[in-house]
């Protein structure tokens, strides 16, 4: 039995060598159900392959990411079979892309592109495929009639939500986010951060957040990891690392926010 | 291989036996061998270029002629006809190159490489059906990268394959797919039957005779063994279903074949015909007839081509 203390994620001295050039380097942390994690940094600091390497779709160089499966007990997920780790990255975990282009399906509908997860493990009644769809439509606020539409006939934001909701109908417990809310203007990362702060509070979704928008880790995540040059800097409490920061390299990412 | 290395007499000598030369046919058999090992999986092969385009059936021929010998009678239908151009060139083709018997009934042939159509009679352990493929990926609509298609067979994620086939749904209110509808190969391997209407999908089911697919352009070989399970797919509350049509054929009256419309004039007038024109002939020999046969010489029934999806 999974106990509620008891780690969902366990990454172990994470490295990503791309032949000399670090990646990112002995990252290693905890994630608890229903944690929000978030990694700051600037561009190339690593953050994007630091996710794409606990994500498994992108093998470590040295390391091991261990998940807590819902039958299987804690697995080094780079230790499954591809079959199983598919599995698992369909249905247990979900993956947002910062271009909704690349986690959609642009050719078929948005209920298809719902209901492709459910199709995936094994559902095969169209009825309650296209109710589930409809029903996730609602949860992201993507009005019912845009149902058959194609995502190519949406805009950016209503991308980004129909992403979202096609990659939670199978209820994971952990998703990773790379730059939701890149590309997106204000008015609409506002509304769509405050719809994925109400699904990961209603569903217990433990996330990974990879951004370099201090007030997008601010408002979703509790933890905090910074990263320059392939290495976490400074970890902890979100309003503890972003008030209060104690590397250089921190204190000057925090100072170069706007302030009004 | 000895007695296949036919010296044909003095015009056609210049060929092999069956146009491809040994080498190449024993490379095609163990591809066929192989596609047979394990039903529906598609078998890369070292496809030729052959006097033809692609298609045309470059895939279909390569695999005739690695199967065929001198004994065998082979009769090729395209879209059901005995008489298209397809039909005609590829008999043709062999009657010249392999100077086997060629046929145009059924019961006949011990090969029938097909275009777009399985014959209305039911096929015999001692025949084998050789398909034209165009594209053998079924998954290709969704997926472009082959790659990825490779591991999707492998790791058996079809979840893809019923995305299409619920867009169709939300689309048309049915399943639309009326031609080149996947199935799954004994429980293992979704499987492109090539176009053949989906009408021809129950037949593929246990059927007795062999069945070899050839891809030209793709250089894919797939196989079904005889008396293999062939499921169609669909969803629990959208169950498959084959065409049907109100109308008899209006030669022969059969109500349970394969019909295609024919447009006989500018003033709406059209009738419907069976596809497969010896199936049709053997039934008006039989005395069957359709309402509009008046008795005219028989063979004077045949469809045009490309009228495969003029009955839907």
């Amino acid at each position: 039995m999974t106990k509620m203390n008891d780690p969902l994620l366990r990454v172990d001295n994470l490295t990503m060598m791309y032949g000399d050039r670090v990646g990112c380097k002995d990252v290693s942390f905890d994630l608890r159900p229903g944690e929000v994690l978030g990694i700051v940094g600037e561009s190339g600091s690593g953050k994007s392959t630091l996710l794409r390497s606990i994500s498994a779709q992108q093998e470590p160089t040295k390391g091991r990411v261990e998940y807590q499966t819902r039958i299987d007990g804690t697995r080094d997920v780079y230790e499954m079979s591809e079959a199983q780790r598919r599995l698992l990255m369909r249905t247990d975990w979900a993956f947002v892309h910062q271009n909704p282009r690349d986690g959609l399906r642009m050719n078929v509908s948005a209920g298809a592109n719902i209901g492709e997860r459910l199709m995936a493990v094994g559902d095969r009644h169209y009825g309650n495929i296209r109710n589930a769809a409809d029903t996730w439509l609602g949860k992201v606020e993507i009005a019912s009639e845009r149902l058959d539409d194609l995502p190519s006939t949406f805009s950016g934001g209503m991308q980004q939500r129909l992403q979202i909701a096609r990659n939670l109908v199978t209820s994971p417990r952990l998703v990773f986010m790379d730059e939701p809310t890149g590309g997106l203007d204000v008015s609409v990362q506002a509304r769509l951060l405050d719809l994925l702060r109400g699904l990961v509070h209603d569903l217990n979704l433990a996330v990974i957040i990879v951004t370099h928008d201090l007030a997008v880790a601010r408002l979703l995540s509790h933890r905090l990891m910074v990263m320059q040059q392939g290495k976490v800097i400074e970890s902890g409490l979100t309003d503890q690392v972003l008030d209060d920061p104690q590397h250089a390299y921190t204190q000057l990412l925090v100072s170069s926010i706007l302030q009004n | 291989m000895e007695q296949t290395v036919n010296q044909m007499d003095d015009t056609a000598s210049a060929y092999n036996f069956a146009y491809l030369d040994e080498q190449t046919k024993r490379m095609i058999r163990r591809a066929l061998l192989k596609a047979v090992a394990i039903p529906g999986y598609q078998v890369p092969f070292a496809g030729r270029e052959m006097p033809m385009p692609y298609g045309w059936g470059t895939g279909g021929v390569q695999v005739t002629a690695a199967v065929i010998g001198p004994q065998d009678t082979l009769k090729v239908i395209d879209q059901g006809a005995d008489d298209t151009t397809n039909a005609v060139s590829i008999r043709q083709f062999f009657a010249k190159t392999a100077n086997v018997a060629t046929t145009e009934k059924t019961a006949d042939a011990s090969i029938i490489q097909t275009r777009h159509r399985i014959p209305e009679r039911e096929l015999r352990e001692d025949q084998i059906l050789v398909y034209q493929v165009p594209i053998p990926e079924p998954l290709r609509f969704l997926e472009p990268r082959e790659t990825e298609t490779r591991k999707m067979h492998a790791l058996e994620e079809y979840g893809l394959m019923h995305v299409k086939l619920y867009e169709d749904i939300a689309r048309h209110g049915h399943i639309a797919t009326t031609y080149a509808y996947p199935v799954m190969v004994d429980d293992r391997y979704v499987m492109d039957p090539s176009p053949t209407p989906k009408f021809d999908n129950p037949k593929m089911d246990n059927m007795a005779a062999l069945q070899l697919f050839g891809a030209g352009r793709e250089k894919r070989i797939y196989a079904l063994p005889p008396y293999t399970k062939v499921r169609s797919l669909d969803f629990e509350d959208h169950p498959f279903e084959v065409q049907s049509w109100d109308d008899e054929c209006g030669m022969c009256g059969a109500r349970d074949s394969y019909l295609d419309e024919v447009i006989l004039d500018d003033k709406g007038n059209r009738m419907f015909v069976c596809s497969d024109t010896d199936y049709c002939t053997e039934r008006q020999e039989a005395g069957h007839r359709g309402p509009q046969h008046h008795d005219q010489p028989l063979g004077s029934t045949k469809s045009s081509p490309n009228s495969e999806k003029a009955a839907e």
